[in-house]
């Protein structure tokens, strides 16, 4: 009883304590402000479809995607027909909407995430998609190419993970540089 | 291979080993009573809680008595969540007002936490209020552990008394490996995850404005995104460090808020394989030669590093379904290409290889990518890792028990071969320890193809297929080697949230977990009775290379020979129809 109170009381409230105290933005889901609103978690992806944002990883969460209330993954098979028609969908969706484009499409930006909720995409997804965005705002690619390398996040220590763009901020920073 | 991957994979390793005689050697002076430091600042707390328990920590128990205590607390534990999660609508700390969770799905999660499986048929922050999270989830996730932990430790006594009827005390054990071991840890680990940017709060979920609208499956315009937040970092960091792998939200450490950063994955996943690598140490400390700790971590790890790296081969190598689709999927600099359907992008290959191969390998069963999605191969890895019975590292404590157990048939079959009496760690290995044995290694086997067979015998197991052809027989296969190994990591579509699956796997991690903890318990008093036999020209050293080749043999031979013709219908026939 004791034990319970202590690893089920003493030990959260003593951790939210200090992790409030020392830790206050990222306890609280490193939310985004803008103009005082939260707008977004810098670590929750959002559904675009719009020509003038960068689009996320396909989302396989229920009812709307980036449900951030219901994370969820596809659970489908590579042996699934469900998962090629899907992905043969999306492949579709990125050549019309850049038609242009014939340069093969970074595998990341045809496949759900596995929480449904990535805010990232590699560097080759974000490269690939600079043409269309750059057309639809009028801007050069260049500046926004320049505004990828901003949001780029490296590999920990050179080493850890991958190098990944955050797709949020960088869509917030485009709202930004258009206005 | 990618060369950041080799790495990735060689530093983790390399971190996991050196950490491993530092806190081995710590452990073992808690479970010894010698002084380490920490019992003087917090000395009064243990009192405090025998005190509170009418305990005296000092009155040794038979095996009998220990096996009780133990039982009756994890019976006592397991009607604690059930009854939270049964009247959650009607406690504080509900800020969503969840409702009650049916009496199935109860059932299961109950058993789930108190076995250490953690098998999730709930779903996080759709099904549990922040009161059930906390007071039923996390502290079973200490408590199942510390459970594990005090079993083992039992079972080392065993070998380490002459002539005794006693292994301990049960609530001695029990209390030091929470507060001493278990607690310092993660407190420390949850703050460092919170500095990543995983969540610890009370406050309700958050809503934020869309920055694009968007259109729900209705066609229905969105404009919102509710964020699910909650107490997490305290839960997350003791799931992995007691091999619990139970999530704070659905997608469990593939969430961003569960594991926000490459470098909480580094830690998490440290955490997954730590406690269980260095009991090995723990345990030659206390039986007196840690050579012999050494041989048996150096025996799972020879096991451990080859499938993580055949997993990572097989998860780079890509889907070839979507081959010839104009597709990229070459690994690069600018990509981590590869089959990235249900991973990540700040994780890419090699961190979730890593981390599928680990969590099965230890029974912890937490994931970081979707292992559903895997490659056929890839997906056989953890499938065989949790088939070959939780010893690859396994769960805190269970993991070396079980381990322990091959060991001492390791040294029975090499006996039978030169014609010896068997001896393990100076103890003579005789009739009933094979018979304990014989159980120990056969009903996790029973447990899992015995329910594969009813489920996929029927309507009432099939109905919740989602993948079609062999990788639904897969989905099965995996959903009752997880059960039965009490490992908890899940082919997650599968749709496990039915009547017949909560019964059926509460029932089979019941079975997997104290069916196996009594036959060690009961060898551990037979053992600790024996006389310690002097070690001879004909005694089989445990601590050479030689033994270790041994042990891997017993091993592999028992999970190649019971589970080859189940893998060769799932994800083997997969492989073929999607190569071929």
């Amino acid at each position: 009883m004791v034990l319970s109170l202590l690893t089920g009381v003493v030990y959260p409230l003593l951790v939210t304590g200090v992790a409030q105290l020392l830790f206050p933005s990222q306890a609280n889901g490193t939310l985004v402000y803008e103009n005082g609103k939260p707008v977004a978690s810098a670590l929750i992806g959002q559904p675009f479809d719009a020509p003038r944002y960068f689009w996320g990883r396909p989302s396989a969460t229920s009812r709307v995607p980036y449900n951030a209330a219901a994370s969820s993954g596809s659970n489908l098979a590579p042996t699934n027909p469900t998962l090629l028609k899907f992905v043969r969908v999306r492949i579709e969706t990125l050549r019309v909407a850049d038609p242009g484009n014939k340069a093969p499409i970074p595998v990341d930006l045809v496949t759900a995430s596995g929480s449904g909720l990535d805010p990232h995409i590699s560097p080759a997804a974000a490269e690939y998609q600079v043409g269309r965005v750059a057309k639809a705002r009028g801007m050069g690619e260049n500046a926004v190419r320049q505004l990828i390398v901003e949001r780029t996040e490296r590999r920990t220590l050179g080493l850890l993970g991958e190098d990944r763009v955050n797709v949020v901020q960088l869509n917030l920073d485009l709202d930004r540089a258009s206005r | 291979m990618n060369a950041l991957a080799i790495v990735q994979i060689v530093l983790y390793l390399a971190v996991l080993v050196a950490l491993v005689k530092p806190l081995g050697w710590y452990m073992a002076r808690v479970y010894e009573g010698k002084p380490f430091g920490l019992d003087w600042a917090l000395g009064w707390l243990e009192r405090l809680i025998y005190r509170a328990g009418g305990i005296d920590p000092a009155r040794e128990m038979s095996w009998k008595t220990y096996t009780l205590a133990m039982l009756a607390f994890n019976l006592l534990g397991l009607l604690a969540v059930y009854g939270l999660q049964r009247v959650q609508h009607l406690l504080p700390l509900n800020p969503q007002g969840l409702l009650a969770v049916p009496p199935d799905l109860a059932f299961n999660t109950a058993v789930s936490f108190a076995s250490n499986t953690n098998w999730q048929s709930y779903g996080g922050e759709t099904t549990l209020s922040y009161l059930t999270q906390m007071l039923g989830l996390t502290v079973q996730n200490f408590l199942s552990a510390a459970t594990g932990m005090a079993v083992l430790v039992a079972l080392v006594r065993g070998f380490v008394r002459r002539s005794s009827q006693t292994v301990g005390n049960f609530w001695y054990d029990l209390t030091r490996s929470t507060i001493y071991i278990l607690l310092p840890l993660s407190l420390v680990g949850a703050l460092l995850l919170v500095s990543q940017g995983v969540v610890q709060t009370f406050r309700e979920y958050q809503t934020v404005t869309l920055i694009e609208p968007t259109h729900d499956a209705g066609g229905a315009v969105v404009t919102d995104q509710t964020i699910a937040l909650g107490p997490a970092a305290s839960q997350v960091i003791i799931k992995q460090l007691g091999t619990n792998g139970g999530g704070f939200f659905n997608v469990n450490s593939s969430h961003p808020l569960e594991n926000p950063t490459p470098l909480s994955n580094f830690l998490e996943l440290l955490a997954i394989l730590l406690i269980p690598a260095a009991l090995c140490y723990t345990f030659g400390k206390m039986v007196g030669d840690t050579r012999q700790g050494w041989a048996v971590l150096a025996a799972m790890l020879v096991v451990f590093l080859p499938l993580a790296a055949f997993c990572y081969w097989s998860e780079q190598a890509g889907n070839p379904a979507l081959a010839d689709l104009g597709i990229d999927q070459e690994a690069g600099d600018r990509q981590p290409g590869g089959n990235m359907e249900g991973k990540e992008v700040r994780f890419g290959i090699a961190q979730s290889a890593l981390w599928a191969s680990a969590t099965t390998a230890a029974a912890n069963g937490s994931v970081n990518s979707m292992h559903d999605s895997y490659t056929p191969l890839g997906g056989l890895v953890p499938m065989w890792l949790m088939q070959l019975g939780e010893v690859i590292f396994g769960g805190v404590g269970s993991g070396l028990y079980g381990m322990l157990v091959f060991a001492v048939i390791a040294v029975f079959v090499a006996g039978l071969m030169v014609g010896r009496t068997p001896e393990y760690l100076g103890k003579k290995i005789e009739a009933f320890e094979m018979k304990m044995a014989a159980l120990v290694i056969l009903i996790p086997p029973l447990v899992v193809l015995g329910g594969t067979a009813v489920a996929v015998a029927g309507d009432w197991g099939t109905a919740s297929i989602t993948n079609p052809g062999p990788h639904g027989f897969s989905q099965v296969l995996y959903a009752f080697s997880s059960a039965g190994n009490n490992n908890g990591s899940a082919f997650g579509g599968l749709g496990a949230n039915t009547v017949f699956y909560n019964i059926s796997l509460g029932l089979a991690m019941l079975a997997a977990r104290y069916w196996l903890a009594i036959p060690v318990l009961a060898m551990a008093g037979s053992l600790a009775r024996k006389k310690a036999t002097p070690a001879s020209a004909g005694t089989l050293p445990t601590h050479t290379p030689l033994f270790v080749v041994v042990l891997v043999g017993v091993v592999i031979l028992v999970g190649a020979l019971t589970f080859v013709p189940a893998l060769a219908l799932g994800p083997i026939v997969e492989h073929l129809l999607l190569a071929g």
